[in-house]
């Protein structure tokens, strides 16, 4: 009767050890596998935007004949048809119109103004023979790069086998470098993949994040300092805190139809600017910095308040002479943290028109602009082959950001937060 | 007694109009808690009013139940189909189905990671996976869209041609599952803060009786923490009915009523982005529907949020 139930006992045993094995399995796999997604997503994205920050450029050897470019002012010369004459003279045997145009393909559109801006700063080099670094076309430029499979049939693929040739003559004479691609990083967005650059989305952002944060954080701190310290315990607190922990949770593109309905119809807000995209963001994280401040004014110890006040310090002068000072560094981490968030926002943006094709840099928070996160959307939408590199690269950047202002408020919190 | 009276002087003096400053710095905060409020009232007033102009031109019946959508008014009144037709179903089913792949994929997940750390996992791992998961909670979406059109959209398709399927390039299932990554993180560090409020003494107590730790996992920890998790599920849903633009970069343009998860639906904020970017006319039907969409969105994820965290509430009430 006892060795019955004694292997019962066993046998039940060793199926729940089994159980308790298979359990932990399971979560160990779901971690396994979401994190998968994390290193999937970011290591693909950083093998396509890596090369993004080299550009391919190619040497050409040019007169510069001085009857044909008057020193006195060679912003009216006419540097693409002499461009154009050198890149014929490197290879005379063309004939046909076809030929020609694709021998200018191979570089960049507006290698004529890199020339005459070269010209402008040595003008000494007028009536000699010179030679230029121009900007390789964003199809060589993808085919250096190992982009453009060259195994396919020539009219299925952007580079033909002519302009092969032309790009292996170059090869051969060392006239084609790859240099680290500064234009990615100081220029504005273009409807050519190797001129584009994200300072214009970058400046678009900081601006608009500057106009957030500047009504965000005062906003939020004096509104986390009234319900946490000042607000009777009654329904008018309670509705309030409600309806923050509600804001949290809307969807961010109603935030952007709030933008549009009442900063641009209402109000006649300039429209794509960082102003309104700021004050859209600012609604946005207001949420998130009232409830970090709350917490933080909540981990200031009650002994701080009872000795201003038993020193005679009114209500108003404790909370800002002590408590909010203490409170500062979690009031400032949550706020970061919170910025961070608004940086990588893109529906609102697009509500408010901060979508549109912009090439200057925006000068201040009333230009026209665009962000770095609507600049990827807008890459992303690009079927040239070009911006899947630039995206990519742009995503990288919007990342390296993110992670800075993350570790900024972890960093800000460790060196400045008491605990008590 | 001199010095005394002055000092009388002093604090009766003094109070009285630092009483003053101290009432303007009060209100002054009371005015700025209250911006959150006046936001709601914004957005409520803003969507309720272009709302209440769209059901002026279309009938509020034929945009809850009208089986097509397609919002292109013609130019000219004469053509075919110039007035549009403004049935939001296969929004809303398109918006249903893609959140429903992504909270397939995202609950298990999510759950067995926030049961594995905050039950199994070493301090080490914990300190580790934990920052990881936030990460990839800290991510943009515009990325995830990215990576969904780049990655698992062309993916799904190749695996699905080798075994005979045909699979849209903008399929729901490339967004559904794409979202359903961005909320793992959202229902992990929901679920692990609902299971660590689970008393220790009910732990003790199951081990106590000879219960093996998976078994007092499922059996006394998930009954107790079953409404906080509900409740975190009910947010998840809420993100993945707002989410925007993960869909707007992999789902599809075109309104199919469909529930098969291979071909391409839209959603509710695909259609709000695709009507307000670009060139609009104010007032047209075509815009204002946008606003009444925004408006339907806003209800239904109020809704689920009210209930959600009034659930969270409750429950970590219930053990406190």
């Amino acid at each position: 009767m006892t060795d019955n139930i004694n292997i019962l006992i066993a046998s039940s045993n060793a199926k729940r050890q089994s159980a308790e094995r298979s359990f932990r399995v399971y979560g160990i796999f779901a971690i396994i596998l979401s994190l998968s997604f994390l290193f999937i997503m970011i290591g693909s994205i950083g093998l396509r935007g890596a090369t993004a920050f080299k550009q391919s450029f190619v040497q050409i050897e040019m007169e510069i004949p001085s009857d044909k470019i008057d020193a006195d002012n060679i912003k009216r010369a006419r540097f693409g048809k002499l461009l154009k004459a050198a890149l014929r003279d490197s290879f005379p045997d063309l004939k046909s119109r076809k030929e020609k145009k694709q021998l200018y393909k191979l570089i960049s559109s507006n290698a004529e103004y890199s020339i005459r801006d070269q010209v402008l700063q040595s003008p000494e080099i007028i009536g000699t023979k010179a030679k230029f670094w121009v900007r390789a076309s964003s199809d060589v430029d993808m085919y250096l790069k190992g982009y453009i499979d060259t195994n396919i049939p020539e009219d299925q693929r952007r580079i033909s086998d002519l302009q092969l040739s032309w790009i292996g003559k170059f090869q051969d004479a060392g006239q084609i470098e790859s240099r680290f691609n500064t234009r990615f990083f100081l220029g504005g967005d273009s409807r050519e993949p190797e001129q584009a650059g994200i300072l214009g989305a970058v400046i678009g952002s900081a601006l608009s994040l500057l106009v957030c944060f500047l009504i965000a954080f005062p906003l939020g701190v004096f509104a986390a300092v009234y319900l946490e310290e000042f607000a009777p315990k009654g329904k008018l607190s309670r509705v309030i805190e409600i309806n923050i922990n509600n804001l949290a949770a809307v969807p961010s593109i109603v935030f952007g139809l709030l933008g549009l309905a009442i900063f641009l119809n209402f109000f006649n807000l300039p429209r794509s600017t960082p102003l309104v995209g700021g004050m859209v963001l600012a609604l946005m994280t207001l949420p998130t910095i009232i409830i970090a401040s709350r917490a933080a004014l909540r981990a200031v110890p009650p002994s701080i308040r009872q000795a201003a006040i038993g020193l005679g310090a009114s209500k108003v002068q404790t909370t800002f002479h002590h408590v909010i000072p203490l409170a500062m560094p979690g009031m400032l981490t949550g706020s970061i943290i919170g910025m961070a968030q608004a940086l990588g926002e893109t529906a609102p943006l697009l509500m408010i028109g901060m979508v549109a094709f912009i090439v200057d840099v925006p000068q201040g928070i009333t230009d026209a602009a665009t962000a770095l996160p609507v600049q990827i959307f807008l890459w992303a939408d690009s079927p040239e082959r070009g911006f899947l590199e630039k995206t990519s690269a742009a995503i990288l950047v919007l990342l390296v950001f993110l992670i800075v202002m993350n570790l900024v408020a972890i960093i800000l919190r460790r060196r400045l937060e008491k605990r008590w | 007694m001199s010095q005394d009276e002055t000092h009388t002087i002093d604090i009766i003096g003094k109070p009285s109009r630092h009483k003053i400053q101290e009432k303007i710095v009060t209100y002054f905060m009371l005015l700025c808690s209250s911006v959150a409020i006046l936001t709601t009232i914004g957005i409520l007033a803003s969507l309720t009013f272009e709302t209440f102009a769209f059901f002026q031109k279309v009938s509020f019946l034929d945009f809850l139940f009208g089986l097509e959508w397609s919002p292109q008014t013609a130019l000219r009144s004469d053509q075919v189909g110039s007035s549009g037709s403004f049935g939001a179903v296969p929004l809303i089913t398109g918006t249903l189905l893609i959140s429903a792949i992504a909270m397939f994929f995202a609950t298990p997940l999510g759950l067995l990671s926030a049961i594995y750390l905050a039950e199994y996992a070493s301090k080490n791992v914990r300190a580790v996976v934990k920052p990881l998961l936030e990460l990839l909670a800290g991510i943009p979406t515009v990325v995830y869209g990215f990576f969904a059109a780049l990655i698992i959209a062309p993916f799904l398709r190749g695996g699905g041609e080798n075994v005979g399927l045909v699979i849209s390039s903008e399929s729901a299932l490339a967004a559904g599952l794409t979202m359903g990554v961005m909320i793992i993180p959202l229902i992990s560090s929901l679920s692990d803060d609902v299971i660590n409020a689970v008393p220790q003494s009910l732990r003790d107590a199951s081990y106590g009786l000879g219960a093996t730790q998976t078994e007092t996992i499922k059996e006394v920890i998930l009954p107790a923490a079953i409404p906080g998790i509900a409740g975190s599920l009910l947010l998840a849903t809420s993100r993945a009915i707002g989410e925007t633009m993960i869909v707007v970069m992999a789902a599809g343009l075109a309104a199919n009523l469909t529930a098969n998860p291979f071909e391409a639906v839209t959603t509710v904020t695909v259609q709000i982005v695709t009507l307000l970017t670009g060139d609009q006319e104010f007032e047209s039907a075509k815009t204002l529907s946008a606003f009444a969409l925004g408006f339907f969105l806003f209800i239904i994820t109020l809704c689920l949020n009210i209930v959600a965290l009034k659930i969270v509430d409750h429950y970590k009430e219930q053990y406190d």
